[in-house]
């Protein structure tokens, strides 16, 4: 009883915090609470949003994935090349290029389940040795000169509403369907849960993590490509540091660190919020460097309140 | 005739590094029948039992399924050929709900959507046929660990195992729910299920199962037929010697002349307790004794800053003491001994050695360095005393078995050298010859004149323990008795004296 009135409390809360800066944001600025600039904080957050999918999952069974920034990364600069270099079609290239990507996920999930490498660790070695291939691929310079119908995929509309907002939609939609539908999904929260009841109870955990760890892969692949097809150009640094807003985005949604707790709903909250203090700082004018401060402590205060919260429901 | 038995576990071994825990150890299993596995702590039970689900792959031996040989097993294995074990810790996931845990790891779906309607309406099914009520919606986290180990049974069940495995399952179980227990296994041995019952509280074994096979040090010892046999039988059989009495003998308390009050808790509210009033004098073991839930950790709590009371005064050594930690409580001279070895007690990744010096080592460090000497000698004086089974006092403490575990953590407390120890249920899964040395220990305590607040749930030991008794019920005191008024039923009808409001 006590618990489910903190825990209503903990997922308000954070809705809560997006109301009050998005508040706090239009008095600010006038400017903020148009259309068009909420759609441009949706497309801003969309890479967040999709690559946080597969993070959830990774964060449900207590594990992390450091390596989804250099994926993104390298995806830019494969796609770009079998594009630009070797005159692949534009579908082929993103097919092979997300492929590629979901087959680093699942090499760490390798590295994590058949050989037992720590994730914190295995999924660190996999970003450093993509984003050094990144450059040897690259050569260090931006891919540029595409099919100018890829731009579609990053910079397209239908209706009012941006092509890139409506694959994040679908993205959560898929997440929370697996979760929530799929026994697979309901598998994450066991092993999450409790790994060793789960794998006594006949769940094979080692295929569980090589599944999740491709699905992140996967996830931040089509990242991936809509920041290639947003940027149209494929820089060598393209995904540098996005693991830390994406986690960021996801711990802020209420996913435990811990593992076995956590919706998508949080996620997309938390997703938004980054989304729109990010956004917001910028209309203030607020400089870089402060909005790493801000960044830095919002996700003490995240990951504080999830330790705290869970404090109070042991004792 | 081997086609009489549903199971078969045949010249069992299993050798960890530094350890043979099982040598050559055959255990066979009818059909219908309720068969007692008993032995000390360390005896090699639950590893024994743990071959039949592969959680452990036995170094040699057979295990024979209906005929079916294997030489290991796993999970799938297991549950194809209707094995199904509920271990010493449970083994449910407390995020998920009491249906799903129901189907955990086999869920009802179409293609790969889970069908959760359907998954609620089977529990709610099994639940009824066990006569519990549980709402299949509920998170396991948020029920009763009664309610939690019946999912497990619930479980077992619904996957038509034909031998369920119980590895100490009343442990952590009130009165009430060992009752239903019982009626559950009478329930499941008249559909011709077979149950292996492990459990150190012999009246359990007795009222329960046709036959008991008896382990000691990993070594086979006897089977034997329950209706034949008698307890002080089964304690020699399991300790290896006699065991004359239950108690060791400890002078009367005297309380002319032992008239210095250590501890005092003066109207304390807090943490469910409500206007609680105890003295404890120095050298004396004041049992608490109530049913399960009834407010006696919850003042252990308080009292060793674990939670902060809301109101009230505890008095300690003359001082008003208001403990914001247990670092502050521990500073101050009193210890906890917790009831819950998993969550609170010992840290299972690291050594019997360390764990045991914990709260010392700052008193035994000189400078930022510790006395490896002392360290040392600490250790084996707990191993020895305690009877701690051990290959070495370097080994990881989840390596032990259940029961030495918890006299890990005993040893900690004892080792801080505090004046007022707090035990908790200090002998649940511990067997018959350790519990005695535990009470030697107690009664040493006491005698060099600490003082012992004892809470358990166990009739017997409170009484035989105690000096004075006091009982709680609802998170209040409903009375306390004197040694000579010391009687069954009396702290039971205090224990059941509820409020109507
Ligand atoms: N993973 C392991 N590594 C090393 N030794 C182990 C391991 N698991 C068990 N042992 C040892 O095997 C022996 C048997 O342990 P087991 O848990 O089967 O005892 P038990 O009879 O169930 O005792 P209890 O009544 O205390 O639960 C113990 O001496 C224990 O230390
Ligand atoms: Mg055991």
């Amino acid at each position: 009883m006590k618990e489910n009135i903190i825990n209503s409390i903990k997922r308000s809360a954070i809705w809560l915090v997006l109301l009050l800066l998005v508040i706090f944001f239009t008095i600010a600025n006038h400017r903020f609470l148009s259309m068009n600039n909420l759609f441009l904080v949706a497309r801003q957050v969309s890479m967040y949003g999709i690559a946080s999918i597969g993070m959830t999952f990774v964060i449900l069974i207590a594990g992390i994935d450091l390596s989804i920034g250099t994926i993104i990364t390298i995806v830019n600069v494969v796609c770009a090349y079998l594009m630009v270099k070797l005159g692949f079609g534009m579908v082929e290239a993103v097919l092979v290029s997300v492929l590629m990507a979901t087959a680093i996920g699942a090499l760490n999930g390798f590295l994590v389940s058949t050989i037992g490498i720590p994730a914190i660790i295995a999924t660190f070695a996999t970003q450093t040795v993509f984003s050094g291939a990144a450059y040897l691929i690259s050569g260090g310079i931006p891919i540029f000169g595409f099919d100018p119908r890829f731009k579609v995929i990053g910079q397209g509309y239908l209706g009012p509403v941006p092509v890139p907002v409506l694959i994040m939609a679908a993205c959560f939609i898929v997440g929370a369907f697996i979760l929530n539908k799929t026994y697979f999904g309901r598998y994450f929260y066991a092993v999450g849960g409790n790994e060793e009841a789960a794998e006594l109870s006949g769940i094979r955990v080692g295929r569980i993590k090589y599944l999740i760890y491709s699905l992140s892969g996967f996830f931040a692949g089509l990242a991936g490509i809509v920041m290639l097809s947003r940027t149209n150009s494929a820089q060598p640094t393209a995904g540098l540091g996005y693991e830390f807003d994406v986690i960021t985005c996801v711990v802020l949604g209420g996913v435990s660190i811990m593992g076995g707790l956590g919706k998508i709903s949080g996620v997309i909250a938390g997703v938004l919020i980054i989304g729109i203090l990010t956004n917001g700082m910028v209309l203030l004018n607020v400089s870089s460097y402060t909005q790493m401060i801000i960044k830095g402590l919002v996700l003490i205060f995240a990951v504080g309140f999830d330790t705290i919260q869970k404090k109070n429901s042991v004792a | 005739m081997s086609e009489d038995y549903v199971l078969q576990l045949k010249n069992i071994r299993k050798e960890y590094p530094g350890v043979v825990a099982l040598k050559d150890v055959t255990l066979e299993v009818k059909k219908g029948e309720i068969l007692g596995l008993i032995g000390e702590n360390g005896a090699g039970k639950s590893t024994l039992i743990k071959t039949c689900s592969g959680a452990v792959i036995p170094t040699s031996g057979k295990i024979i399924v209906n005929g079916k040989e294997f030489s290991e097993m796993t999970p799938q294995l297991a549950k194809e050929n209707g094995i199904a074990i509920i271990y010493q810790e449970f083994n449910n996931v407390g995020e998920l709900s009491a249906a799903e845990n129901l189907f955990l790891g086999d869920p009802i779906r179409k293609g790969i959507v889970i069908d959760r309607k359907a998954m609620e309406q089977e529990a709610a099914k099994a639940f009824e046929q066990l006569n519990i009520k549980i709402d299949p919606k509920t998170l396991v986290k948020h029920l009763t660990v009664g309610y939690q180990q019946m999912i497990e049974i619930a479980k077992a069940i619904h996957q038509d195992a034909k031998v369920l495995i119980m590895d100490e399952p009343s442990a952590p179980l009130t009165n009430a729910e060992v009752q239903s227990l019982y009626n559950v296994c009478e329930l499941l041995k008249s559909k011709g299920v077979s149950i292996v019952y492990i459990s150190h509280r012999l009246e359990e074994i007795f009222h329960l199962t046709s036959r008991i096979v008896v382990l000691r040090d990993g070594n086979y010892i006897d089977t034997l037929i329950t209706a034949d046999s008698h307890v002080d039988e089964l304690i020699k059989l399991m300790v290896g010697r006699e065991l004359k009495e239950a108690f060791p003998p400890r002078p009367l308390f005297d309380y002319e002349k032992n008239t210095e009050v250590v501890f005092e808790a003066k109207n304390v509210t807090g943490n469910g307790d409500r206007d609680v009033n105890i003295q404890i004098r120095k050298g004396e073991v004041l049992g608490l004794g109530g049913l399960v839930g009834a407010g006696r950790t919850e003042l252990a709590q308080m009292i060793f800053g674990d939670v902060q009371k809301t109101e009230g005064q505890f008095i300690f050594k003359g001082k008003e003491i208001n403990p914001k930690s247990p670092r502050e409580a521990i500073d101050l001279g009193i210890a906890l001994v917790p009831e819950d070895r998993k969550r609170h007690g010992a840290l299972l990744g690291v050594s019997v050695k360390n764990n045991i010096n914990m709260p010392i080592y700052k008193t035994i460090s000189k400078l930022a360095f510790i006395d490896t000497a002392r360290e040392a000698a600490t250790t084996e004086k707990y191993r020895k005393e305690l009877l701690i089974k051990t290959p070495t006092i370097q080994q990881n403490v989840k390596n032990l078995s259940g029961g030495n575990q918890q006299k890990v953590i005993l040893g900690k407390w004892l080792a801080a050298n505090s004046e007022l120890i707090i035990l908790d249920e200090p002998t649940r899964g511990i067997d018959v010859g350790a519990k005695f040395e535990i009470y030697k220990l107690i009664n040493q305590l006491v005698e060099i004149g600490k003082t012992v607040l004892l809470i358990s749930s166990e009739m017997e030991e409170l009484i035989g323990m105690s000096d004075r008794i006091v009982v709680f019920a609802e998170g209040r005191i409903t009375g306390e008795l004197k040694k000579e008024e010391f009687e069954q039923h009396l702290i039971l009808k205090m224990a059941s004296d509820i409020q109507e409001d």
